[in-house]
């Protein structure tokens, strides 16, 4: 039987083994930081750290793997029922409504800083990246590190063959069904493809076309808010992809980041993902390829296309009955140095994330990043092109991977045929309420 | 006659019995009443917030149509992951048990596969059927049939029927070829030699006297089936596509673990508990009359 309880117990049991090497080291404040990035990412990450540890003598930060996002959150939640939460975790953007109900098992990261006398101004930051992790009023609750958006990234080798401008990416949706119709003509099995489809093509869909993807401002105003993903802009795109499937010119590769593969391979010629898919890309592929911003429908749309949110993930700091006002101290220092420009351009250009600090954009520019690396500042110029509205903002809904789950089931329902578009939205609606209501009754105070 | 140990020790019994009993209450009587306990309270992820709702958790699961549908998928797997793999490992085993050249190579290449973890045989299936990477997959997808399990529920729950029943055949095939060794020669000699050929000898004495095994085998493929096959089918499709191949396991960690929702996937534990109570009481009941012991 599976019960936290017993999770709790190894974890703890693990904890203590982490605590009595770390006792050996001298004097030092020791910090415990827990992340959810695999390799390469994660070696990338432990570097940083390493770079924080050798700037000063005081404070040693030991970061540790504990598997994907989700694993991570469980690990945490775990460790602090046992009474022995990490100092830091690394929480993925969808765990953030969960972490801020969670009331006095997180120390928000204004009130550590406030408390600890270090400063960390919120306006440093890209808006798209400080509103996702900020209270209502601006206060920032978590530090933001590694973000990433999604765009799109196409073959331009495939492009040229289907008699298509491998310099000009469709801009607009009925573009890019122009342009899988072409591929598809000219004999690519798989002319497109999604990674996340839920992010990339409800929560991005959304923001880009300022429509809300749930009431109450996306839950930013309150634990009240109800889905609205069955409303026509949503409806109306769902129901193009299913077409295009049924037509060869889509390809459903799986949920979450599961059709990765299928671009750097080279069977799919156009694909919608993190953009921190990049660095996989120019790893792994054979071919000439382009990065461009998301699609928009023009018949949808007042003005221009709005700015896209972020995902990946920030740094949250946990409590635990033993913590000392040390420890607080030792991790505002880690924060400090994490939130330097220098530090964040450096992660952005390794990385293939996005700057998260404007300072830091800057300094990405000024090194010629850009300039050797034609498509890496397509990410940051979606995620800045447009103030940010309350449908731009991110979205703040508790259990919001539980959701994600519900909509890629709904989905795979309506792409076997099962049900209609409409069938599916709605039912993804009625479903993902509950788990809205469940989540607001069980942190009611 | 009956033969009795005598403890002269009033202590040493309870001595002897005290490990299996602690392993007992701190490996299952423990958490399985913490699952009673979270299954009548809702509860926020964190634990800090609990709240005591009688049976609510359970009304809420038994009016899921989603709970619904996933009761029927597990039985289809259950039942599907226990007649294959004793129809295989009973055909292997009878197979087996001939006197043929290199037979202990055979054996030990056939119970091979019970040494893999789940998730290693899951990746193993994975490189056969997917429809990118995948040997079969890609062939099958060459010669015109659409084979994509991530889309079609009908695929992906016989795939995941195949690898879990494979994993499982290697454990029925020794416990089979056990049975049909233990079977006595004199019994098959004489009926050889009342004129009885090999399928009637098989039907009317080889399988009524492997009846105990075959009993043991379908609780305990029941119970693995219901169980042990977490790894195979969070490894293959993660109960996708939709929910075609989410069973009862299968959805008590995705409520659990994956959702924070401890009540839920709490209430979810009892009730799959309270299932395979009855349903291994049933089967020794009603099914062990039929079983001949010798």
């Amino acid at each position: 039987m599976l019960t936290r309880r017993t999770l709790g117990l190894s974890t703890a049991a693990f904890a203590l083994t982490v605590g009595l090497s770390g006792a050996a080291m001298a004097q030092k404040t020791v910090i415990d930081f827990w992340h959810g990035l695999p390799q390469p990412l994660g070696g990338q990450l432990e570097q940083v750290v390493k770079g924080f540890n050798d700037s000063q003598d005081k404070v040693q930060v030991n970061a540790s793997f504990k598997g994907s996002y989700p694993e991570t959150m469980q690990a945490a939640i775990a460790a602090f029922r046992a009474g022995n939460a990490p100092h830091v975790v690394q929480m993925f953007e969808v765990g953030t409504a969960t972490m801020m109900a969670a009331g006095p098992a997180i120390k928000p990261v204004h009130q550590l800083m406030a408390e600890t006398g270090a400063a960390l101004d919120p306006k440093a930051y890209i808006p798209a990246v400080a509103g996702y992790y900020a209270t209502k009023d601006g206060r920032m609750m978590a530090l933001p590190f590694n973000s990433s958006t999604s765009i799109m990234f196409y073959n331009k080798d495939l492009f040229a063959k289907a008699g298509l401008d491998p310099n000009k990416a469709p801009a607009t949706w009925p573009e890019l069904v122009a342009a899988t119709k072409a591929l598809k003509a000219a004999g690519v099995a798989c002319p497109f493809t999604t990674s996340w489809p839920t992010w990339v093509q409800f929560e991005q869909l959304g923001a880009i076309h300022d429509t809300p993807f749930a009431t109450q401002a996306n839950g930013f105003g309150g634990l009240n808010a109800e889905l609205k993903i069955n409303a026509p802009l949503y409806v109306k795109h769902i129901q193009m992809l299913v077409d295009l499937q049924k037509d060869g010119q889509f390809k459903y590769g799986g949920r979450d980041n599961k059709p990765d593969g299928l671009f750097p391979s080279g069977e799919c010629a156009i694909i919608q993902g993190s953009s921190g898919l990049r660095s996989r890309i120019v790893k792994e592929a054979t071919f000439a390829w382009g990065a461009a911003p998301l699609p928009y429908w023009p018949d949808q749309i007042k003005g221009e296309p709005k700015n896209g949110i972020i995902g990946g993930a920030a740094f949250w700091v946990m409590t635990s009955p033993k913590r000392t006002p040390a420890e607080y101290k030792a991790v505002s220092e880690f924060f400090t140095y994490l939130a330097k420009p220098e530090v964040d351009s450096k992660w952005h250009m390794d990385t293939g994330y996005v700057p998260v600090t404007f300072k830091g954009v800057e300094m990405a520019k000024a090194s010629g990043f850009y300039d050797k690396n034609p498509g890496a500042d397509v990410p940051g110029a979606q995620l800045t092109r447009t103030p940010t509205t309350e449908n731009t903002m991110g979205l703040r809904l508790g259990n919001l991977p539980e959701i994600r789950n519900i909509i890629q089931e709904e989905l795979e329902k309506a792409f076997q045929g099962q049900v209609t578009v409409q069938q599916a939205l709605d039912g993804a609606v009625q479903r993902g309420n509950v788990v809205l209501r469940n989540f607001e009754r069980a942190n009611k105070n | 006659m009956q033969r009795r140990v005598i403890f002269d020790n009033k202590l040493l019994p309870y001595l002897l019995l005290a490990p299996q009993v602690a392993v007992t209450l701190i490996f299952f009587i423990w958490p399985a009443s913490q699952a009673v306990w979270q299954s009548v309270h809702i509860q926020d992820a964190f634990g800090l917030r609990s709240e005591f709702v009688w049976f609510e958790n359970f009304t809420a699961i038994l009016t899921d149509p989603n709970y619904v549908s996933t009761l029927r998928i597990t039985a289809v797997f259950s039942l599907s992951v226990a007649v294959l793999s004793m129809a295989v490992a009973l055909l292997l085993a009878a197979l087996a048990d001939a006197k043929i050249k290199g037979a202990a190579v055979y054996k030990t290449l056939l119970i091979w596969p019970y040494a893999l973890a789940p998730a290693v045989a899951a990746v193993l299936w994975m490189f056969i059927f997917n429809p990118e990477i995948g040997s079969l997959g890609r062939l099958l997808n060459a010669m015109g049939y659409n084979w994509d399990y991530r889309l079609n529920g009908d695929q992906a729950l016989t795939m995941v029927i195949l690898a879990a029943s494979w994993k499982q055949v290697s454990y029925n095939f020794i416990f089979f070829l056990a049975g049909l060794q233990a079977i006595p020669r004199s019994v098959l000699e004489a009926a050889n030699i009342d004129g009885a050929g090999p399928v009637r000898r098989f039907w009317t004495i080889t399988f009524p006297l492997l009846s105990p095994t075959t009993f043991f085998l379908l609780v305990v493929d029941m119970v693995y089936a219901f169980c042990e096959t977490f790894g195979t089918i969070h490894a293959l499709t993660h109960g996708g596509p939709g929910k075609a191949t989410e069973t009862l396991i299968f959805r008590v960690y995705q409520d659990g673990v994956v959702n924070n929702d401890l009540g839920a996937s709490s209430a979810q534990s009892v009730l799959l508990m309270v299932i395979l109570i009855v349903l291994t009481t049933i089967q020794f009941r009603f099914v062990e009359r039929k079983v001949h012991y010798s």
